[in-house]
C-alpha cells in the first residue's frame, strides 16, 4: 500500500512501489494534468511539485514520495476560477496544442513560490528543462513574467535580501 | 661547533637563501602596455593554429563565466585555499588583455607574472603553458587578440589569508616551476606519442585535476596523473586506463574525449564534460595523439579487471527499495532493453568507472545533479534526481545499481557520504 497527499488530499493506493507517480496520478487519481511526453526526464510535460521542488512524475517512484506533498495543476485553481498564474497563461494565448502547458504551469509556479517577483531571466533558466513542440515559449515566458510581475510588491520586497542570496548561491554552483 | 648546531646554521642558511631568491623572483618587472590593442591578425592559417590551441586548451570554459560574454572571464575555480576568479582574456585594453606585448603574452604562459609584473596563481595551469613552443603561444596570442573585446573588470578573488599576499607565489614557484620545454623522451617514441604528450602536458594540461594536490596546491610530483578531486567529482587516475572494465584503447578514448560518449566505458560529466566539448573542436589527429600518450601512462599489467572483484552475496531483502526506485527513476533509460541502451552505441552502466570505483563520489554526484544537456544530444543527457529522492533513497538506489549491476562489493559508509555530498553542494 502506498500513500500519497496529492493537493492536499490523502490517498491509500494499492499500487507496485515502482510504479512512477504520473502513472498514479493519471491512472488512478484520475489527475490527467500532468502529461506523458518521453519518460525520460527530457521534456518536463510530466512536472509537477514536490515538497515545493518541481520533478518530473514520470521519473519519481511512488515509492519515493513518502509523506512530501505533491501539487498538480489540479490544485492550482478551476476552470471557474483560474490561479493567477493560469490566468496569465489564458491572457497571453501561451498554450498552442497544450499538451505542454500543465508542466510548464507547474514548473513556473515552484519559481514564483520560491521566488516571487523573479525577473525573466530568472525565469528563463528556470524553465529550460521544459519542452514546446509548438514553439510557444516566447508567450509561456511572457506570461511567466505577467504573473511574476503581478505578485504582490510587499512580498517580493520582503524577500528581496534572502533571495539574491539564494540566486547568488545558484550562481556558484 | 657541534653537529646540532650545524644543521641548524645550515637550515638558517637554506631559509635565508630562499627567501631572497623567492623575493628577486617576486619582484617581476612591468612591461610597458599597449596604448591600443594590436589590430587582429588577418593570418588566417595563424588564426586557426590559435583556435586549435585554445580549444585544446580549454582556456573558454575557466575564462567564461556563467551566462557571460566569451573569455571575458568571472568563472570561479573553488581551491582548498578559497576561490579565484578566472579573469578577461579578451582584447579590451582596461580590463582585458588589450594592452598586452606578445613578450607579456608569453611570460605569463610560461613564468605566471602578468603584464605589470604581479605574480598569478597557480590556478592559472603556468607549469604546463610553460612546456609551450614560441609559435604555438604567438598563435593563442593572434587568436585571443582577434576576439571582441569585452570591458569586464576582474572579480576579486576570495582567497585566505596569507595567501591572498601574491609574492608569496614566489616560492611556490621556486619549489614546483619547471620552466622551459619538456625534456626529450628517456626512449624513442612514435610521432603521435610526442604530440600528444605536448598537447596533454603543455596546452591541453590534463594534470591539473588527474594528479593529486599537494598541500600547497601543486601536483604531486610522485603521483603524477593517480587522480583528483575537483569540484566535487573524483578525478579518474589516468595511470591505470588498463584497468577499466574494458581497458580502454586509442580509439574508445579518442571517441570519449572528441564526443563525450565511449561506448565501452560511459558519457564524460562533471568538470570533464566541458573538456570533451572543446575537444570536440580539435583536430581527431591531436586527440588520438593525446589519447596514444595516456593510454601509455598505465604500467604493463595483466588485464585483470575484466572479471569483476568477487560478487557480493546480494541480499535481496535489503536491495528490495533501491531495485523500485531503480525501476522507476533509471531503468526507462539504464536497463539491457532500453531503447536508451540499445540505440547508439551507449555504454552500459556497468561498464563505467563510475559504479566500479572505490569511492562512491562520482556515482552520487550523478543522481543528485546529472549529466545537464550539451547542445542537442541526448547522448550525454540524465536528468538530476536530487529533488526527487531523499539521501536514504539515494543511498538505496546506488547500492542496489552497486550491486545488481557493478557487481562488487558494497560502499563502506554510503550515507554519510550522500548527506556530506548534498551538503557540499548547497554551499
Amino acid at each position: 500500500m502506498v500513500t500519497l497527499t496529492v493537493n492536499g488530499v490523502k490517498h491509500d493506493l494499492d499500487i507496485d512501489p515502482s510504479m512512477p507517480l504520473l502513472y498514479a496520478l493519471r491512472n488512478h487519481l484520475q489527475l490527467n494534468g500532468a502529461k506523458y511526453g518521453c519518460g525520460l526526464g527530457q521534456c518536463g510535460a510530466c512536472t509537477v511539485i514536490i515538497d515545493g521542488k518541481p520533478v518530473f512524475s514520470c521519473l519519481t517512484p511512488v515509492s519515493s514520495v513518502g509523506s512530501r506533498p505533491v501539487r498538480t495543476v489540479e490544485g492550482l485553481g478551476t476552470p471557474q476560477q483560474p490561479s493567477p498564474l493560469q490566468q496569465a497563461f489564458i491572457d497571453k494565448q501561451a498554450a498552442q496544442c497544450g499538451y505542454c502547458i500543465a508542466g510548464m504551469i507547474m514548473r513556473a509556479q515552484a519559481l514564483l513560490d520560491e521566488r516571487p517577483g523573479a525577473t525573466e531571466a530568472e525565469i528563463r533558466e528556470h524553465m529550460q528543462p521544459n519542452l514546446c513542440r509548438c514553439g510557444t515559449h516566447m508567450r509561456i515566458v511572457s506570461a511567466i513574467v505577467a504573473a511574476s510581475q503581478a505578485l504582490p510588491k510587499r512580498q517580493a520586497d520582503n524577500d528581496a535580501p534572502a533571495l539574491a542570496g539564494a540566486s547568488r548561491q545558484e550562481n556558484q554552483a | 661547533m657541534s653537529s646540532k648546531k650545524k644543521i641548524a646554521w645550515t637550515a638558517a642558511a637554506v631559509v635565508i637563501a630562499g627567501a631572497i631568491a623567492a623575493c628577486t623572483y617576486a619582484w617581476q618587472p612591468a612591461i610597458a602596455p599597449l596604448a591600443q590593442a594590436p589590430a587582429a591578425s588577418d593570418d588566417r592559417a595563424l588564426l586557426a593554429m590559435g583556435a586549435r590551441l585554445a580549444e585544446l586548451g580549454d582556456c573558454m570554459h575557466c575564462h567564461t563565466g556563467k551566462s557571460g560574454k566569451p573569455y571575458a572571464g568571472g568563472a570561479p575555480l573553488a581551491t582548498p585555499f578559497g576561490t579565484i576568479y578566472a579573469t578577461n582574456i579578451t582584447p579590451d585594453v582596461e580590463t582585458g588583455i588589450g594592452g598586452w606585448t606578445l613578450e607579456a603574452f608569453a611570460r605569463a604562459l610560461r613564468k605566471g607574472v602578468s603584464r605589470d609584473g604581479h605574480l598569478l596563481y597557480p590556478a592559472f595551469p603556468y607549469p604546463h603553458f610553460t612546456r609551450m613552443s614560441d609559435e604555438d603561444i604567438a598563435a593563442l596570442y593572434a587568436y585571443l587578440m582577434a576576439r571582441t573585446p569585452v570591458h569586464a573588470p576582474a572579480v576579486p578573488n576570495e582567497l585566505v589569508f596569507p595567501l591572498n599576499f601574491r609574492p608569496l607565489v614566489a616560492g611556490w614557484n621556486l619549489l614546483f616551476l619547471d620552466e622551459g620545454p619538456l625534456p626529450p623522451p628517456a626512449q624513442q617514441q612514435s610521432d603521435a606519442w610526442l604530440r600528444g604528450r605536448y598537447l596533454a602536458e603543455g596546452p591541453g594540461h590534463c594534470a591539473s585535476c588527474h594528479t593529486p594536490m599537494n598541500a600547497l596546491g601543486a601536483e604531486k610530483r610522485g603521483e603524477p596523473y593517480a587522480g583528483g578531486l575537483i569540484d566535487g567529482w573524483d578525478v579518474p587516475p589516468l595511470n591505470a586506463l588498463n584497468q577499466a572494465r574494458k581497458p580502454w584503447t586509442v580509439d574508445q578514448l579518442s571517441a570519449y574525449l572528441r564526443t563525450g560518449v565511449a561506448s565501452e566505458h560511459s558519457a564524460a560529466s562533471g568538470p570533464m564534460r566541458p573538456v570533451a566539448h572543446h575537444l570536440g573542436n580539435a583536430p581527431e589527429s591531436d586527440v588520438r595523439a593525446i589519447a596514444t600518450y595516456l593510454l601509455s601512462l598505465s604500467p604493463a599489467a595483466p588485464a585483470q579487471p575484466a572479471a569483476p572483484a568477487s560478487a557480493p552475496a546480494a541480499d535481496t531483502q535489503i536491495l528490495k527499495p533501491g531495485k523500485a526506485l531503480f525501476d522507476a527513476s533509471c531503468a526507462g533509460c539504464h536497463a539491457a532493453a532500453a531503447p536508451m541502451r540499445t540505440l547508439g552505441e551507449r555504454p552500459a552502466l556497468e561498464l563505467g568507472s563510475t559504479l566500479n570505483t572505490d569511492s562512491p563520489r562520482n556515482a552520487i554526484q550523478m543522481v543528485l545533479n546529472g549529466n545537464p544537456w550539451a547542445g542537442s544530444s541526448a547522448a550525454h543527457y540524465m536528468p538530476p534526481f536530487g529533488s526527487v529522492l531523499t539521501d536514504r533513497q539515494i543511498v538505496d538506489v546506488l547500492a542496489y545499481a552497486r550491486a545488481a549491476y557493478a557487481q562488487r562489493p558494497a560502499w563502506n559508509d554510503l550515507p554519510a557520504a550522500v548527506a556530506a555530498i548534498r551538503k557540499e553542494n548547497s554551499k
